[in-house]
């Protein structure tokens, strides 16, 4: 079924356009005047060219040097959470129940957490964490293990990370569970007359079938993780010190803490810079997929 | 489907690990202060519900729960009403520019809310809208509309193309083919978007905290000053936590089999 060209159809997408333009354009239009820009108050402003980008991109200053490092630490926590994530997730997916009202309550309960507020998502690990109230805090130190979120810095990290697997392998188990059902059940009989084993089962049939939500899935993942805020905030406050400062949390910082504008201007072009050439990547992949998947139904 | 061996007792593990945390906000949320502080106690031993009793009495606190409403509401409307058109637009034509306006409309939807924070700030305060649940819910437009147009282009575009002509060839306006016909046809889809558009906008934090000061402010804000002269309130803070769950848990059952789509924006 082809689509009909009929430039008229602009008037149907003008009332998105004009919504968007007005939350999106204006105020990124706003944030390149003020990258530009050096202000010491009073709404007097100063030219300042390239300056707070070449600043950005030097270690050796210190807006650079928290932006880089901000940077490094979310890119490590990203990589983190997608190494547990994923094949977390993917084995859940294998894990749910084939039919029955077991099937329902399961995915009810994988998608609870994705439902909840985010900043909540911080305050329930912030209580089941702490020593003194938390059940997990208390059953750890119990244990003899000397785990205190709010002062050492690698326990601050293995709470942002557990909350965050905690908040969203379900979402990567429902992507995978998606991919899953699409399978038909005679290719599982093919596999069965072969006398395939149950790894080769997954490799030949339920990964390649898996291929696409995956990918989906990573890119989602990453993207969310490269832009996390309110959860950590919640709980650690990018803290201790600024162990768990990622870049959205230095941004606000800089922007609304110190009104510095001018550099948080910079260091927002930049963030959405890198989020946009991800972007790119997942779209093309995603219209790919797309094509790829009505080919297929056409053939069929 | 073919699962793996102990599947049953790798799924029980995971859904323990998913509930444990949320039972224990639950468990606090119906706890005397005394108790928590004092003991560790695995279920209410003195049970109270005298915090739930404080929100819905206190009107700083049961207040916030209406203003999140209120903007959360205001921008399922908004987003849906605009998004519907060009759902069809996007399905069933093609224009000049269609696929650069769907990738802007996504990279929208990933954009940083970090990053906007400011410049909403410096512009709903120039038109006058800060404080107001208007500035918050077209802030939130910027993610859920692209959002609402992805989910609902997959929709539209489920309806066979005969419809729309038969429709036309009986006669039928535009205005009245869309509301008569189209409309009712993807009622679902329209649920679905909305779900997406109302839990989006509900679970998000910081723009709704930077456009708001006093009279519009969120219930997720309000939670942030639980301290007081005695320290935490702690049974209070979980309290107006689980009342922030129960919306998404309500509806929950009837979206179960669209959760991943949505979270895939329509494409899984």
């Amino acid at each position: 079924m082809d689509k009909t060209v009929n430039q008229k159809a602009w008037f149907l997408v003008l009332p998105v356009f004009l919504v968007v333009a007005f939350s999106a354009v204006l105020p990124l239009m706003t944030v390149v005047n003020y990258s530009m820009q050096d202000t010491f108050g009073n709404n007097q402003f100063f030219w300042n060219g390239v300056g707070w980008f070449k600043e950005l991109l030097d270690p050796s200053t210190d807006l650079g040097g928290r932006f880089l490092a901000s940077l490094g630490r979310n890119l490590f926590f990203s990589m983190v959470i997608l190494a547990i994530e994923v094949p977390l997730g993917i084995v859940v997916a294998l894990s749910m129940p084939r039919q029955g009202w077991t099937v329902a309550a399961c995915l009810v309960i994988l998608a609870l957490p994705l439902l909840i507020p985010w900043n909540v998502v911080g305050t329930i690990w912030q209580i089941f964490g702490r020593p003194d109230i938390g059940l997990m805090g208390y059953v750890l130190n119990a244990a003899g293990i000397d785990y205190n979120y709010v002062s050492n810095d690698i326990d601050a990290w293995v709470t942002v990370i557990v909350m965050d697997v905690w908040h969203w392998t379900s979402l990567v188990a429902l992507l995978c569970y998606a991919g899953l059902k699409s399978i038909p059940e005679a290719y599982y009989q093919a596999a069965q007359i072969d006398g395939a084993s149950r790894w080769a089962v997954f490799k030949a049939i339920q990964l390649p079938k898996m291929n696409r939500v995956l990918l989906i899935a990573v890119l989602l993942r990453f993207m969310d993780s490269f832009m996390i805020y309110t959860e950590p905030f919640v709980v650690t406050g990018g803290g201790p010190g600024n162990s768990t400062t990622f870049v959205s949390i230095e941004l606000v910082k800089i922007a609304l803490g110190q009104f510095d504008l001018g550099k948080a201007a910079a260091l927002s072009l930049v963030y959405n810079l890198i989020i946009l050439i991800v972007c790119w990547i997942f779209y093309t992949v995603m219209t790919n997929a797309g094509a790829e998947r009505k080919h297929q139904e056409g053939a069929a | 489907m073919h699962s793996i061996p102990g599947r049953r007792l790798i799924m029980g593990l995971f859904l323990i690990f998913l509930l444990l945390p949320i039972y224990w906000l639950v468990n606090m949320s119906f706890k005397t202060n005394a108790e928590i502080v004092s003991t560790m106690t695995l279920w209410p031993h003195a049970p109270t519900l005298q915090h739930y009793k404080r929100i819905f009495t206190d009107e700083s606190w049961y207040s916030g729960y209406i203003n999140s409403l209120e903007y959360v509401v205001l921008n399922t409307i908004i987003s849906i009403s605009v998004a519907l058109p060009a759902a069809y637009a996007f399905s069933r034509y093609r224009f000049l520019g269609d696929k650069h306006l769907f990738f802007w409309l996504l990279s929208n939807r990933m954009a940083p809310a970090a990053v906007y924070a400011l410049p909403f700030f410096n512009l709903y305060s120039a038109i006058g809208l800060f404080d107001t649940p208007w500035a918050v819910a077209l802030a939130h437009c910027i993610f859920n509309v692209p959002l609402a147009v992805w989910i609902l282009e997959g929709f539209v575009s489920g309806v066979p193309r005969e419809i729309d002509e038969t429709a036309f060839l009986d006669g039928y306006s535009f205005p009245r083919f869309f509301i008569k016909i189209l409309v009712p046809l993807i009622a679902s889809g329209i649920g679905v978007a909305a779900f997406f558009c109302f839990m989006f906008s509900w679970v998000e934090l910081l723009l709704a905290r930077t456009l708001t000061s006093v009279s519009a402010k969120p219930i997720a804000a309000i939670m942030t000053r639980t301290v007081s002269a005695a320290g935490m309130d702690w049974g209070l803070l979980a309290a107006a936590g689980v009342l922030t769950i129960i919306p998404g848990a309500l509806v929950i059952w009837f979206v179960r089999n669209y959760i991943a789509s949505g979270f895939a924006l329509g494409r899984v």
